[in-house]
């Protein structure tokens, strides 16, 4: 990439994120406190290595943006996290405990701390938006159908969604959209402290991407949820935020703040901003 | 050379590795219908999908059947002149072996592609995943109820298909072969005493009868759920996934049933 092309992206980076004006993702002190999720020198290979001496801290409050190519294994990360994949060499540790050795059970305790958007939001398509969001709620309280209702409710409020219009459909009877609203107010149905999300801009058209990070960031400035994000979008990545992780052939090769990043002379940092 | 051996043992690696994690499924579902939380919304469910849904097709098959039974052995027992025993031959051939294996071969087709294809297609789009980290066990919501509902529905259906069956070879024997029904139904009745009795009380046709289906509503299920739940590769991936689940579900239902026949029949007829 020549001198100009890395000027301009820079340029548009830097614009990026001083025009916008609404209350970014404050960073809180890394360091502070016990990690809320930590991975320690994390290896996974299935046939070929797909993550290798992968090792970092998210703390309360933080919203970290896993940015790569396709490929990388980004979304394995996050299946680490869930433990619903099982590193080969390395720890994962969520609020302090080592959760790498736990039985298929108590793995499924330690997933309720964790909402998670997947990709193509992953609603069961036989059960209504209602049923959906309240799956966690009658699958793990004794809440009454009232209440459930009310709280689901309250969710989609908080997603942007109106409850009268949206409950008693099925998902193939939503956009893209509001299918990954409707997945994130499912995540985040029983309180979860860590949200995880796959993608969640992807397939989406600009405006709604927009809306979705909206959402991304409201999520962690009103309820203090540690979010873990996967994206390719770099654009709406360096808006929500706290720090950046860059994972290029299986490792992490970069971690800190968007600015740190927009301002970084590594070559293959440059090369990825400017490829958008 | 060398590559062709290790190629083959790559191979029998891999087959040895799907028959156990075919066995841990099977023994997962079984040791989770003691186990909370019950999920008895979906067995009930299940059990309408699986039964009462699958009802025509066997009633239809079994009344075909019972026909095309009389018909060709009246021909056959006419050369010995003994067509009025024609109603000993339905109901033991329908009783034992041909009602539980077409009504296992047919709940096969239709509900082991079905639930293949359910399973298949939540797994390649995330929502097995999905259910793991809403704290569910996929297994015990997804697989086990539909295990129940088939243990317990294809020995139903097998007694409908039986019974329908019968009345079929009734339908031919007194329309085309000028029999009494009273006779039909007398000699029914010899065949099923014929067999003996367990405990005195069960005839042991009974037994072989409903003990084969229960084995096949297991099979059935399992397999479909097996080939469900290991799906990958998209839509293509879906399809291969059900054709796999209702041939391998068919040939597992016709192995087992020479075993089960070889068994029962040693068990039953002691002396």
């Amino acid at each position: 990439m020549d001198e100009r092309a890395t000027g301009q992206v820079r340029e548009a980076i830097r614009r990026e994120l001083e025009t916008d004006a609404r209350p970014r993702s404050e960073a809180p002190a890394p360091g502070k406190g016990v990690p809320v999720i930590e991975l320690q020198n994390v290896s996974l290979a299935f046939d070929e290595p797909i993550l290798e001496d992968i090792s970092f801290k998210a703390f309360e409050g933080e919203t970290i943006v896993i940015v790569g190519e396709s490929g990388t294994g980004k979304s394995t990360a996050l299946k680490l996290m869930l433990r619903l994949l099982i590193p080969q060499q390395g720890r994962v540790l969520v609020d302090g405990e080592d959760i790498t050795d736990l039985s298929f059970e108590d793995a499924l305790e330690v997933r309720q701390k964790m909402g998670m958007v997947f990709q193509g939001a992953a609603l069961f398509d036989s059960l209504t938006v209602l049923e959906n969001v309240a799956y966690p709620l009658r699958e793990h309280t004794n809440l009454s159908d009232e209440e459930i209702e009310r709280r689901v409710s309250e969710k989609l409020e908080f997603v942007d969604l109106e409850p009268d219009e949206v409950l008693d459909k099925l998902p193939s009877e939503l956009s893209g959209g509001m299918r990954k609203r409707v997945g994130i107010a499912r995540g985040m149905a029983n309180d979860p402290e860590i949200m995880l999300y796959d993608e969640p801009t992807s397939g989406l058209d600009p405006l709604t991407t927009g809306t979705i990070t909206r959402l991304i960031m409201k999520l962690q400035r009103e309820l203090k949820v540690t979010s873990i994000v996967v994206s390719h979008d770099i654009r709406s990545s360096f808006r929500m935020a706290t720090r950046v992780a860059l994972l290029n052939e299986r490792r992490i090769v970069f971690l800190g703040s968007p600015e740190e990043m927009a301002v970084s002379d590594d070559p293959y940092i440059q090369d990825f901003l400017g490829g958008l | 050379m060398s590559e062709l051996i290790l190629r083959l043992n790559s191979r029998a690696k891999s087959t040895v590795l799907s028959i156990q994690e075919y066995f841990t499924l099977a023994w997962n579902a079984l040791r989770f219908i003691f186990a909370r939380p019950f999920y008895t919304q979906d067995v009930i469910q299940q059990m309408d999908e699986i039964g009462v849904k699958s009802l025509g097709i066997v009633l239809l098959t079994g009344l075909f059947t019972g026909m095309v039974l009389a018909l060709q052995s009246s021909i056959q027992l006419q050369t010995f002149g003994a067509t009025m025993y024609i109603g000993r031959l339905v109901a033991g051939s329908m009783i034992r072996e041909l009602g539980p294996v077409l009504a296992g071969l047919m709940v096969a087709g239709r509900v082991g592609s079905g639930i293949a294809a359910q399973l298949g297609s939540m797994k390649v789009t995330e929502q097995i995943d999905a259910l793991n980290t809403l704290g569910t066990d996929p297994i015990k919501k997804l697989v086990t109820p539909r295990v129940i509902a088939a243990l317990v529905m294809l020995p139903v259906l097998t007694i409908i298909n039986d019974m329908v069956g019968i009345i079929g070879g009734n339908l031919i024997a007194t329309l085309m072969l000028g029999l009494p029904t009273s006779l039909y139904w007398r000699t029914v009745w010899e065949q099923i005493i014929a067999g003996g009795f367990v405990f005195g009380v069960i005839p042991n046709d009974f037994v072989q009868g409903l003990l084969k289906p229960l084995v096949f509503g297991g099979i059935i299920a399992i397999t479909a759920c097996f080939f469900g739940l290991r799906t990958t590769g998209g839509t293509e991936g879906v399809g291969e996934a059900t054709t796999r689940a209702v041939v391998t579900a068919s040939i597992l239902i016709l192995v087992s049933d020479y075993f089960l026949t070889q068994i029962l029949l040693s068990v039953l007829h002691m002396p």
